[in-house]
């Protein structure tokens, strides 16, 4: 649910619209072969997996079975969805380099962070679920509430990746598969995910997510290479950027990452260091990482605590690399478009701006020849999917837990447990096709829930950290500060705006235009500051005016003074956590250096 | 879990390595000169997943203990 606003764009893109010169990708018969042999392995890992899943256990958690290496590369794989490959291409095309910060100040500092201090707790507390931490943590509304809006957000997510995927494909395969319908494409992806979540659980969805890991890794990176070569190299790349960032008023701003962030007028990012560094960098990123089920889920399914600890770490390994995956090509097309001619063939928006969202599309239909095009289309499928089966797991899991077993059935076995969360999957995947039918048919509907998300989600970090953190803090300060936060995203999100001429409504400015900012990314990472703000006071404060409800004895293994320190000594320079994430630190600063 | 990840993954990039190999030296030059700069991508790339599928094939077999 990190960046969501990337997916609309992308599927907005990918609709029918006013624009010019749609892409057609035209595929022949070892094309189909490959997506057929890749669909056919996915479904049948689901089922072979089926005879070995016995409890609830074996079903949501992978009966804690798994090596750190296979549940490092599903906490990445299923942050891979279509945001990631197509919403980050079209990132680098729009801001340059500056984009890696979504990668090496928004995401590698909260990977380390969660790994190394709040996976003990997480999997310590035996907590199948976020939520059922917070329940453990505080009480019983908080742990509702998170599970409500958080089982509510993974279901409009996947059915955001269903649309972007219905529309991506039907744009751009309609003309060779007359067939290949939105409804088409809707009841495809949502089989081919169902059946492999129905029959093989989390343990199906993280092993798939391993595959769709690799086949992005290895569909992806011969177009970063036949682009960088036509380009001329990284310095025939860097040359051109010159000349485009001299073009667009901002000379420089695509090649560097921090040079120009000094004022947010300098920028095409339109931020300014210290939004970026606190609105990205630590609230949302920390917020993400740190507290979202949806790669939580994936760790908790280590087979110790040690590998539980090392899984986000190491998943950040591959995740520091890869911004010269999926924002590259993004660069390199940049790079196409000042060296002219035909170098590449581009849609336009209906308002007459060349389409961003459609550069990996476009970079596959011109570098990728048949055989290798089945390939690229079979890793962009990947990524969609991995994104739905993310998002279905989680909420299969929080629902049967969190609300089902807690609210409405306490008295259910471990066996009704199974079958609830099969029967989960099939509705929330049902869901999932209705939300995306909801995006088709009323785009502005999706923006409003979207905006909510937002709301909700920025003050996640604050309650989580001081629950963590500071022992005093209580049931009634948690839940109270996150309703303060989510207000005080509301309010800040009615008194300002994106940038100046924008019409007030849904992009801000509702309750009256107290500031305006210089791009809606700007806003979004001050509202994400305030409403972080407004729920740490809003939480200290509670907490101090009413009783604990907890005593030391409960909050032990929850909380960070009263849990005894995990002990690494025994294990190799290799496998300690902290020495890992000092190494993983250490190559993100000199990669911010390097690209400063 | 008693299914090794490393045997299905290997097993479809060795596949998938073969089929791109096989297209790679039997279709059309014109192919690639239209799209990937002259260069044979098919063949190239076919031979590092297919390598790539061999190695983990190579380590999802049964050590005996």
């Amino acid at each position: 649910m990190q960046i969501p606003n990337l997916v609309l764009a992308t599927a907005a893109s990918a609709a029918p619209s006013g624009g010019s010169s749609s892409i057609l990708l035209k595929l022949a018969t070892v094309d189909y072969a490959i997506l057929a042999i890749y669909f056919a392995f996915v479904i049948g890992i689901g089922w072979v997996l089926k005879r070995y899943l016995k409890t609830s256990s074996d079903y949501f958690e992978s009966g804690r079975s798994l090596p750190a290496w296979i549940c490092a590369l599903g906490f990445i794989g299923a942050n891979l969805g279509a945001q990631e490959v197509m919403g980050m291409a079209a990132s680098g095309a729009k801001y340059g380099i500056s984009t890696s910060h979504f990668y090496w100040i928004g995401a590698i500092p909260a990977m380390v962070f969660v790994g190394i201090f709040m996976m003990p707790f997480y999997y310590g507390s035996k907590a199948r679920s976020v939520p059922e931490y917070l329940k453990l943590r505080f009480d019983e509304k908080t742990r509702t509430f998170n599970a409500l809006t958080f089982a509510v957000m993974t279901v409009f997510s996947s059915g955001i990746s269903m649309h972007a995927l219905a529309l991506l494909l039907n744009a751009t395969l309609s003309s060779s598969i007359p067939w290949l319908n939105y409804h088409v494409c809707i009841a495809f992806s949502g089989i081919i995910v169902l059946v492999y979540i129905y029959t093989g659980g989390l343990t199906s969805a993280i092993y798939n997510e391993v595959i769709q890991f690799f086949l992005i890794v290895l569909g992806f990176a011969p177009l970063v290479y036949l682009g960088l070569k036509d380009v001329g190299g990284w310095d025939g790349m860097m040359t051109k950027l010159g000349l485009y960032s001299n073009a667009q008023g901002m000379p420089g701003a695509w090649s560097h990452s921090w040079a120009h962030m000094g004022s947010a007028t300098s920028n095409p990012m339109g931020v300014e260091w210290f939004g970026l560094a606190m609105g990205l960098g630590f609230v949302l990123s920390f917020g993400y990482w740190c507290t979202d089920f949806l790669v939580i889920q994936r760790a908790m399914a280590a087979k110790d605590m040690n590998s539980a600890r090392r899984t986000p770490i190491i998943a950040a390994i591959p995740k520091m690399l890869f911004p010269a995956l999926v924002i590259l090509p993004g660069m390199i097309a940049i790079a196409l478009v000042q060296q002219g001619g035909d170098s590449i063939n581009l849609p336009t928006t209906p308002g007459g701006e060349t389409d961003f969202n459609m550069v990996v599309p476009a970079l596959l239909a011109k570098y990728f020849p048949t055989g290798m095009l089945g390939l690229g289309l079979t890793a962009l499928m990947a990524s969609f999917m991995s994104g739905m089966a993310g998002n279905v797991t989680a909420f299969n899991t929080v629902w049967t837990y969190d609300l089902y077993h807690n609210h409405i059935n306490p008295k259910a076995t471990d066996s009704d447990l199974v079958r609830m969360g099969r029967l989960t999957t099939v509705v929330g995947l049902l869901i999932s096709a209705g939300a995306a039918y909801t995006a088709r048919e009323f785009n502005n509907i999706m923006d409003m829930l979207q905006l909510v998300f937002g709301f909700v989600n920025a003050p996640l970090f604050a309650a989580f950290l001081l629950g963590m953190f500071w022992r005093r803090s209580t049931g009634h300060g948690a839940f109270y500060g996150l309703l303060t936060g989510t207000v005080s995203a509301m309010i800040f999100h009615g008194l300002t705006l994106p940038a100046a001429g924008t019409a007030t409504g849904i992009k801000g400015g509702w309750i009256g235009v107290q500031h305006t900012f210089t791009s809606s990314m700007a806003q979004n990472f001050w509202m994400a500051i305030f409403a972080f703000v407004g729920c740490f006071i809003a939480t200290v404060i509670i907490s101090l005016a009413t009783k604990a409800n907890k005593t030391d004895d409960e909050l032990r293994g929850l909380v960070y003074s009263l849990t005894p320190k995990t002990k690494d000594e025994s294990a190799a320079w290799y496998a300690r956590p902290a020495t890992l994430g000092a190494i993983v630190l250490a190559c993100t600063v000199v990669l911010n250096v390097i690209f400063w | 879990m008693n299914l090794d990840v490393r045997l299905p993954m290997g097993l479809l990039f060795a596949i998938i390595g073969i089929i791109l190999l096989v297209h790679g030296f039997t279709a059309d030059q014109a192919i690639y000169d239209n799209h990937s700069l002259g260069i044979n991508i098919n063949a190239r790339w076919g031979g590092v997943i297919l390598a790539f599928g061999a190695f983990m094939l190579f380590l999802s077999r049964k050590k005996k203990s």
